[in-house]
């Protein structure tokens, strides 16, 4: 693969809120880095922080409540040191998102196409005419039908699947190098699914459009990703390319994760593998990794947090934050795995 | 669209005209089974004699049965045939005098409680669980517990007796000087605009906050917007819709009547005032009449709100509206 510049580049980014209860460390120390054309999938199950992550990537987890710490470079801008105005000028412009739930992201009191023309005119300047000429041109390429006469429709008047054809259309308006897409198929029936990611691929491809996917859908990343990022508990446990992850997990966790995958390709467990136990509260999270308290082959030595490091002396890109040997993690997974399989019927 | 807005306003009005017969059948009956009722007796004078009173029962037609009486009321209502039973005036005429002063009254101050209620909402709602929001909630507070008629009394004695910055009380035309009918209904105006401006400040003070925390206007923000943008367009568009609707309701009913206790502590004289007059005399035509105004405001402005309401929210439909 040809090595192609960051587009992006998260240093030990860390994100805590003050609550009642107090301090909740929902961001522990991420780092993530993102090629120029490549789709970088972060995954975690709810509660782990990837949504977090990309909220703030966006500015939009500030506020008097919340402490960001660390560092994020997009296109050469520190975008956590960056005052409003200039985030402004890059979010919706540079750098676009899609949120989960399309049916509550759009304004109901205003036409799909004058939102699209707001975001628009926000950035250009451009007249309403020539403006909304664009965004019907949008609607119609993430395929909306009949986009001319869609374009008038409240959100309201919208399916699920459209309204996220209509948001992804609204990110595009302005050629973002970067498509934050947050959960974009959770809210969606299976097939609609489907094809909204078969959209982002196809985005990804034709247009070179970097997607940062945050996911916890383990079958949508197969489908689209080129890198993934195992987020748990706050902390980024593991991290390489989609191969590197899906053949050579090296992280108890992530192993866990893929071993509660139905595959058609492998003899049929007779009961779906999961997980033992709950994440933890990141208002006191364990001492050391985060994923000791549910980890099976837990020591000692888990007490003290692993470093974020390659591990594998012919996988340099290849990252996790686990102290086991190499050798000992293959031992492990394999017999892990082939507990999970009872006899099959 | 415009067949479903026509079947909109047929029902409507119809709806209109039962109301209106529903209330004007229950103040008549009211009327005529409460104690000391029988306006011939107390028409008669002090001491009357029993032949005296079947005159005026004769004179006036209140032997005549219920029914009938109130045929002749209702016919009379409406073709302006209508006479106080104690001073003789026409009804309609000092209806059709006070409306001007009750419409100056009602405007203004609607006009003044809606913008001291946003402005106040929104700071309260951008500065939520600050020293500042509190003091605003305690104002609130104070202003939605203070009873107009003491409020109106305590400016009324000392801005206006006292201290004679303002007229006491009284009415100006506009058409007679602008300045001094600005002038006369400056205390009004406060007086009427103090509840409603604490309770619309608390209502849309949470509806921002509530409308703060949906998906869209996360959205928006993530569009690049500017901040101001985001709050006028996205969270104040969605945050007065309800409290626009509260407006048309409140409007009419300050119309309809709820001016009553304001009209008379500053003597404006308006459509209020008579109706507190004609109940202390307990002289059934005015009463009828103004019972009709003000129900009649009531119901125009219930169906006004449905329609603005419909307006501003595109996902309401009016009923018997056809989906598009």
């Amino acid at each position: 693969m040809s090595e192609r510049a960051p587009l992006l580049g998260v240093r030990d980014l860390a994100v805590s809120f003050t609550t009642e209860e107090g301090p909740v460390r929902a961001v522990d120390g991420v780092d993530l880095e993102l090629r120029a054309g490549e789709v970088l999938a972060v995954v975690g199950e709810s509660g782990s922080g990837k949504s977090v992550t990309a909220m703030t990537l966006m500015g939009l987890t500030r506020g008097p409540n919340a402490a960001i710490s660390g560092a994020a470079t997009f296109e050469g801008t520190e975008l956590l040191a960056a005052g409003d105005a200039e985030l402004r000028a890059i979010r919706g412009n540079r750098m676009a998102m899609i949120f989960q739930d399309p049916m509550s992201s759009l304004d109901p009191v205003y036409r799909v196409a004058d939102q699209i023309v707001e975001q628009i005119r926000a950035h250009r300047d451009l007249g309403k005419e020539e403006a909304r000429e664009r965004a019907i041109e949008l609607l119609d390429a993430v395929g909306i039908p009949d986009a001319a006469k869609r374009a008038d429709s409240y959100p309201h008047e919208f399916s699920g699947g459209m309204r996220q054809r209509a948001m992804i259309a609204m990110a595009l308006s302005l050629e973002p190098s970067l498509l934050i897409a947050d959960e974009p198929t959770t809210a969606l029936d299976v097939t609609v699914q489907a094809q909204i990611i078969e959209l982002l691929r196809d985005l990804n491809r034709e247009r070179d459009l970097s997607i940062l996917l945050i996911t916890h859908d383990i079958g949508v990343v197969a489908e689209i990703a080129d890198r993934v990022a195992v987020m748990y508990a706050g902390r980024i446990v593991e991290y390489g390319t989609l191969d590197e992850i899906f053949y050579e997990p090296q992280h108890p966790y992530t192993w866990g994760l893929l071993g509660s995958l139905t595959r058609i390709d492998r003899p049929r467990p007779r009961r779906l593998p999961q997980i033992p136990g709950m994440p933890p509260s990141l208002l006191a999270p364990p001492q050391g990794c985060h994923f000791r308290p549910r980890c099976a082959h837990a020591f000692d030595r888990c007490l003290e947090v692993p470093g974020l490091a390659p591990r594998l002396a012919d996988a340099p890109g290849h990252l996790d934050r686990c102290w086991l040997e190499p050798e000992r993690k293959r031992e492990l997974r394999e017999a892990d795995s082939s507990s999970a399989l009872e006899q099959p019927r | 669209m415009s067949s479903g807005m026509a079947r909109f306003a047929v029902r409507r009005l119809g709806q209109m005209v039962l109301v209106l017969f529903a209330v004007s059948v229950l103040v008549f009956l009211i009327f005529n089974v409460v104690p000391g009722g029988d306006p011939a007796v107390r028409m008669a004078g002090k001491i009357p004699t029993e032949t005296q009173v079947e005159a005026i029962r004769e004179e006036w037609g209140f032997d005549e049965p219920l029914y009938v009486q109130y045929a002749t009321m209702m016919k009379n209502l409406f073709t302006g045939g209508t006479v106080s039973y104690f001073t003789g005036q026409d009804v309609t005429e000092e209806i059709w005098r006070g409306l001007p002063r009750t419409l100056s009254l009602a405007v203004g101050a609607a006009l003044i409680w809606m913008a001291f209620a946003i402005g106040l909402g929104l700071f309260s709602a951008l500065h939520a669980g600050r020293f500042s929001d509190r003091i605003v909630t305690v104002l609130a507070l104070v202003g939605i517990s203070m009873p107009v008629f003491w409020l109106g009394a305590l400016m009324s004695y000392y801005l206006g007796n006292k201290a004679g910055i303002f007229p006491e009380g009284g009415y100006v035309e506009f058409s007679e000087n602008p300045a001094d009918w600005f002038w006369h209904l400056v205390m009004p105006w406060t007086a009427l605009s103090v509840l409603f401006i604490g309770l619309y400040s608390r209502v849309l003070r949470s509806d921002i906050i509530e409308t703060m925390g949906e998906d869209y206007v996360r959205t928006a923000r993530a569009k690049g917007l500017s901040e101001r943008r985001v709050l006028v367009k996205h969270v104040l568009r969605n945050s007065l819709i309800p409290i626009v609707t509260l407006w048309g309701l409140d409007f009419g009913a300050v119309i309809g009547g709820a001016a009553i206790l304001t009209e008379t502590v500053f003597g404006l004289q308006g459509v209020g005032e008579y109706a507190a007059e004609a109940i202390g005399q307990f002289d059934l035509p005015p009463i009828m009449a103004v019972t009709m105004f003000g129900a009649f405001f009531i119901v125009v402005f219930n169906t006004l709100v449905d329609i603005a309401y419909a307006a501003l929210d595109p996902r309401i439909r009016l009923e018997g509206e056809v989906a598009r």
